[in-house]
């Protein structure tokens, strides 16, 4: 039995896990169309390599990577592009987004897949390459690709990974249900990372509210000897990365770093079955696990989605009552973000969607001014100073905020759930964290243009004391070859005197 | 004499003094010469915040010759391209008084970068020259394009084009470089984190 530990702060919210019935996966079935943003992820946009017209095929990709952070998109089913435009994509902006619209014929025709035979006998590039050319991105809900994390082992290596099994936010199911039906492929995709990275040991995280999963796991584990399941007490945010190996390893990731600083990989359960999925089948990412819950629901569950599903499709397999929700909210009830649009796809993100009713998630109460409590830095499981960063964010002081470890904030919001001012205090660290990295692109391109503007004047001087001397050098050459035009001259009239001399002197 | 000073305290201190002020005197002289810093420092403290766009707005031939200007005295509100948060900035290293943006030199606009129309273009160079950061590349008679990384939306190449094919587009637009607003502090919004239920707010 392993030791645990615990992390500063956190909360308990109600869970409300048993609404959505972990546990059962039911088809969400194929849509008439599917809409897919190219960007499902952290990083640069995909960029869309079929035409409007084209035939596709289930698993066939149709928008490739660009750039280093970056991932493919896959067509989920066969059919045909019927549209390339900016859609409604989710987003916290509610901004547009180039989306590509498969019209599906209802054969799901696929590509033929071709997995590696023996995946231990293949370089690390290689297996990484297919993870990459997979679209895999972090399916807990960042986004961030696999491929690039699972590359980023720092001098130390990599010793241990994590399979990120605690899902603590309200209302989600999604990594639970995973865990207690496919067991067996998470422990086969968390064999291929520990190899891939070098991990000895494997600890399959999950919270103590999860029982059924963690005895699915146990049984499972047992396939593979350097695995180990852990179970902790609930609190939420335990599943934020840093937090979570805080709890396993009483280790703390350095301020600005990452995981692998310390030698640590954390991946959630799907992600592993997506890597598994790539490497021994040759699938690409195409469908998801998402928990549908709230009260304005029939019927709330776990769907096996297809990415590129319309919300709106998806809320009415669970008898969506559109006149009892309040909203619809993409991701859980403390992360997510209100869906302005119920065309919204499903993407690789999307672990759930969630229609409340306003009762059960009533509209946020009015601001009060602060009462300085200090519940905020109680709750803050960062252990960063909510109160001060607040400040701080609303007289815009970025040098203040850095200095305040603001980019440490992971944005869990537990401090706006305590506060009893009810000051949205995350949303003042969201958007002066974005205000900070603005910056910090703006001072990159701003130093650029400098050395480029000195680069320029250096040239441009250079180029006019080289005019310079050139018109000197021509100068002095023709001062030179007048100087000695006039001798001839003088030469010449000395010749002609001397010569009248001789003649008068002749006569 | 050594005696008579030795004797009078008055004097002795008076040496001694001296004697001090003739050494570290000699000391800083010293330090001032072998430690000397090359250039303006202040200036190119204002340079660094300045933002580099170049485009001439303040009336000067770039940031730099304007940092130069400020730390000889110049006022700190001419550059619209950095708008109230450079005044801001130099306001605080100067330590002066912020003043409102001098709108003689323009107002404060989204960023944009130039975009050159190469149907129309008819490679004429003149907006080549015009670049002050070299951002545009092409040759004579043939197309020209710009490098959108390094172009810093100074709009000096539109005047020069003799067929007015660059366009200033904004540079900011879209979902890569969205961020969540700041709370205005009053409007309820939808804000999903500090919901609570009227269970949990009466726990």
């Amino acid at each position: 039995m392993r030791q645990i530990f615990d992390i500063h702060g956190g909360i308990h919210p109600s869970e409300r896990k048993d609404m959505s019935n972990p546990g059962w996966i039911s088809d969400c079935g194929m849509p008439s169309k599917l809409v897919l943003p190219v960007t499902q992820h952290i990083g640069a946009p995909a960029r869309p390599i079929v035409e409007v017209g084209d035939t596709v095929l289930g698993g066939q990709t149709i928008a490739e990577a660009q750039g280093p952070v970056s991932v493919p998109v896959h067509a989920p089913s066969s059919g045909t592009v019927t549209a390339i435009e900016a859609r409604a994509v989710p987003h916290a902006s509610g901004l547009t987004d180039i989306c590509i619209e498969i019209s599906l014929d209802g054969n799901d025709e696929w590509v033929s897949c071709q997995g590696l035979d023996n995946w231990r006998d293949e370089t690390k590039a290689v297996l990484l390459d297919r993870v990459r050319l997979a679209g895999i991105a972090g399916l807990g809900g960042a986004g961030f690709p696999t491929a690039i994390k699972l590359a980023s082992d720092r001098d130390g290596g990599i010793h241990t990974l994590i399979i990120n099994g605690t899902e603590c936010e309200p209302y989600i199911t999604a990594d639970d249900t995973v865990m207690q039906c496919f067991a067996h492929q998470i422990i086969e995709g968390a064999e291929i990372l520990a190899h891939m990275v070098g991990a000895e040991t494997v600890l399959l995280a999950v919270e103590d509210n999860k029982p059924e999963a963690a005895e699915a796991m146990r049984h499972a584990a047992e396939a593979l000897d350097s695995a180990e399941v852990v179970t902790f007490p609930t609190k939420y945010p335990s599943g934020g990365e840093k937090q979570l190996i805080e709890i396993l390893l009483n280790a703390q990731v350095p301020s600005g770093g990452i995981p692998a600083d310390i030698g640590v990989l954390c991946q959630n359960p799907s992600t592993a079955i997506a890597v598994r999925d790539a490497l021994i089948d040759g699938k690409p990412v195409t469908h998801r696990v998402t928990t549908v819950t709230g009260m304005s629901l029939k019927d709330p569950g776990n769907r096996r989605v297809m990415l590129g599903t319309p919300i709106k499709e998806l809320l009415d397999t669970a008898g969506f009552n559109a006149e009892s929700a309040d909203r619809v909210i993409h991701g859980g009830p403390m992360m997510g973000f209100a869906v302005t649009d119920l065309d919204m796809p499903v993407v690789k993100i999307t672990n759930c969607v969630l229609a409340p009713t306003r009762s059960e998630i009533p509209p946020p109460q009015p601001q009060q001014a602060c009462i300085r409590c200090g519940m905020c830095a109680e709750a803050c499981p960062a252990s960063l100073l909510p109160q001060q960063l607040y400040w701080y964010a609303r007289a815009k002081d970025q040098d203040q905020l850095e200095r305040h470890n603001l980019m440490d904030c992971i944005e869990c919001g537990a401090c706006a759930y305590v506060c009893p001012s009810h000051i949205p205090l995350v949303q003042y660290y969201r958007s002066a964290k974005g205000s900070l990295r603005e910056a910090a692109k703006e001072k990159v391109r701003s130093d650029n243009s400098r050395t480029r503007f000195e680069a320029r004047q250096e040239r441009l001087e250079r180029e006019a004391a080289a005019r310079e001397a050139k018109r000197a050098a021509r100068k002095a050459a023709a001062e030179a070859r007048a100087k000695a035009g006039d001798d001839l001259v003088q030469a010449a009239i000395e010749r002609a005197k001397a010569k009248k001399a001789q003649q008068e002197a002749e006569q | 004499m050594l005696d008579v000073i030795l004797g009078n305290p008055i004097l002795l201190a008076l040496a001694a003094l001296v004697g001090m002020a003739i050494a570290f005197g000699a000391l800083l002289g010293f330090a001032a010469v072998r430690f000397e810093v090359e250039g303006n420092p202040l200036s190119d403290q204002i340079n660094a915040i300045l933002p580099q766009t170049q485009c001439g707005q303040c009336g000067y031939p770039g940031c730099r010759p304007y940092a130069e200007a400020i730390a000889d005295g110049d006022s700190i509100n001419k550059c619209p391209p950095g708008g109230e948060d450079t005044i801001q900035a130099l306001a605080n290293l100067l330590d002066v008084e912020p003043e409102p943006l001098d709108a003689e030199h323009g107002v404060e606009a989204e960023p944009t970068v130039a975009y050159i129309r190469e149907d129309e273009c008819i490679g004429c160079t003149k907006c080549i020259q015009a670049c002050p950061v070299d951002a545009i590349l092409g040759a004579a008679k043939l197309m020209h394009t710009v490098i959108i990384d390094e172009c810093t939306g100074c709009d000096l190449c539109v005047e020069p084009c003799p067929v007015d094919c660059i366009d200033m587009i904004p540079r900011k637009g879209g979902i890569q470089h969205w961020y969540w607003p700041l709370p205005d502090g009053q409007s309820r919004e939808n804000l999903i984190a500090t919901d609570r239920s009227s269970e949990q707010a009466a726990a």
